[in-house]
């Protein structure tokens, strides 16, 4: 695999709700060779505070115009200076970076959690032969958005939110079983957050489902050499959730 | 060495992970991940926090064991022209001697003893505290092996002096500091400690001014050479940390950074010895002037 770091250049960037952006980058480097799953290391300053790179999943990828994707959610100081980025700045760019989903399904259904959400759409492209299905859950309408992002590339979209402002009250996991019962589903392709993803994961071994989850820790290096990001894994042994995963099928985790 | 600048231990694994990165053969010396004899899974929970121009981490030394080491993965660095020195952690002052008498023939070209690791319970900080019990690692350490042995300091003491000097007796060939530094974070909407060690090391440019303070005076104190590191990120880091006495300087949480961050600061390095005309890094190192406004 073809890694490197490189310089990327703003193609655009713009608000899509709320404190969530959507800013597409041209790194020719790494868009050929980028695949579902994903990420990429970001530094967006020369200054040494805030000191680290800030890990995305890659949302989206156009190897034709050598272009990035990335959906990510104002949370702290490295995500704030990454919203002020207008056209024509630069950033430094390492990846792509961790293994990606192995599209292996041939009736695949996506479940993504709040901005687990933003990894599934490029996995969804690249299924679009195939009739995907995806679950998504968010706390309310306003965090939603989702739905017309996906439109056009998932066949069947099912909505939960956690106060019922749309879709389903509840969460995607109760959803889960009355989907699976169907026996429609061949392969289940998870982002979110920790607990969406424990359920998740007990929900497709009940149902023997293929699961694969992509994980989030925390990370320092992206490589695999600080050792940051593990999680744990069967027999006492740990994960690099940089290197190993982010994407890892759902019994290689100990949740 | 090619470059008297190396890769901390516990920042660059084991080298081999940013080989897609940058050429290995053009760092002066790679400083492997702690080492145990055996495997260790290292501590649970969140174990990485950024601060100001710095991070916490509580890896726990994590590492395969030594027999992988030895097994497979020197051999994989053996096809690089880049000396391996291998960072061993003991529970017991026996357990260094046996992971001295290990590597000696294992194609490592040297060793540091860790005797400060800060996010172990048992060993680690609490040899590198006591003057006599550095010592007495360094003692059995230097005993089961012909390998040059570096000992890394903690800056966790209170007379890093007496530490360098205790250590330098017992037959350390060379000094290397600064460790991290204690510290600990708490997330303000939880109450939690934010690590799941709750403490951690801390590195990065927030300890620089520390680790340059003592290495200017361990250097002073000490015979041995002295590798400085301690927040090193850039030329400029390293050339002040040489003035204050080090010899080589060894770049740590900067890869995290630049992964070419060890190769740009010896070109730096070369660079300001050449706009000066000085034929060496020897020329640089302990000058520091001391006199006010010269």
């Amino acid at each position: 695999m073809i890694k490197t770091c490189v310089t990327a250049k703003v193609i655009k960037q713009h608000p899509l709700a709320g404190d969530v952006f959507q800013l597409t980058v041209a790194v020719p480097a790494i868009a050929a060779v980028s695949r579902p799953g994903q990420f990429v290391h970001l530094r967006l300053t020369e200054t040494f505070d805030p000191l680290l790179r800030r890990p995305f999943s890659i949302a989206d990828c156009d190897a034709g115009q050598g272009t990035l994707t990335l959906i990510y959610r104002v949370v702290g100081r490295g995500t704030r200076l990454m919203a002020g980025l207008q056209s024509g700045d630069s950033l430094d760019c390492m990846g792509p970076l961790g293994n990606g989903f192995a599209l292996n399904s041939q009736r695949p259904l996506l479940i993504g959690g709040g901005m687990g959400l933003a990894p599934l759409l490029m996995l969804a492209r690249a299924f679009c032969s195939r009739p995907a299905t995806i679950l998504m859950g968010g706390r309310n309408e306003q965090e939603l958005f989702w739905p017309g992002i996906y439109a056009g590339i998932c066949q069947n979209i099912h909505i939960t939110t956690d106060d019922g402002s749309v879709g389903q009250r509840g969460f995607t996991v109760d959803l889960l079983p009355g989907l699976l019962k169907q026996g429609e589903f061949d392969g289940i392709y998870a982002c979110g957050p920790h607990a969406m993803l424990k359920g998740v994961a007990a929900t497709a071994a009940q149902y023997r489902i293929a699961c694969q989850v992509s994980l989030e820790e925390y990370m320092a290096c992206g490589v695999g050499a600080c050792l940051s990001c593990t999680c744990a894994a069967a027999g006492g042994k740990r994960h690099k959730v940089c290197t190993d995963g982010p994407v890892f099928r759902a019994e290689e985790v100990v949740w | 060495m090619k470059t008297p600048v190396l890769t901390a231990s516990g920042t660059f694994g084991f080298g081999l992970e940013y080989s897609d990165f940058v050429d290995l053969n053009q760092v002066g010396a790679i400083v492997v991940k702690g080492t145990t004899l055996a495997s260790r899974a290292g501590n649970s929970g969140r174990r990485m926090a950024e601060t100001p121009a710095g991070m916490l981490n509580s890896i726990g030394l994590e590492n395969p064991g030594v027999e992988e080491l030895i097994t497979k993965i020197l051999p994989e660095l053996a096809h690089y022209q880049v000396p391996v020195i291998v960072n061993i952690s003991g529970n017991t002052v026996e357990e260094y001697g046996e992971l001295a008498a290990r590597l000696d023939q294992s194609g490592a070209a040297g060793l540091e003893v860790n005797i400060s690791c800060p996010n172990v319970k048992q060993g680690g900080i609490a040899f590198g505290t006591c003057p006599e019990s550095a010592a007495g690692v360094v003692k059995a350490v230097k005993a089961r092996t012909k390998l040059p042995v570096i000992v890394k300091l903690s800056p966790n003491v209170t007379d890093i002096v007496l530490m360098a000097k205790a250590v330098e007796a017992a037959g350390a060939d060379a000094i290397s500091l600064i460790n991290t530094l204690l510290g600990m974070a708490i997330d303000i909407q939880t109450w939690r400690p934010v690590l799941g060690n709750t403490v951690g090391g801390l590195s990065g440019p927030a300890v620089k001014p520390v680790a340059v303070r003592m290495v200017w005076q361990v250097a002073q104190a000490v015979r041995v050479p002295v590798i400085g590191m301690g927040g090193i990120m850039t030329a400029a880091d390293a050339i002040e940390f040489m003035l204050a006495g080090a010899s080589a300087v060894a770049v740590g949480t900067a890869n995290f950074v630049n992964p070419l961050a060890a190769v740009a600061v010896a070109e730096g390095i070369r660079d300001y010895l050449a706009e000066r005309g000085l034929p060496q890094v020897g020329a640089l190192v302990g000058q520091v002037n001391r006199k006010q406004g010269g």
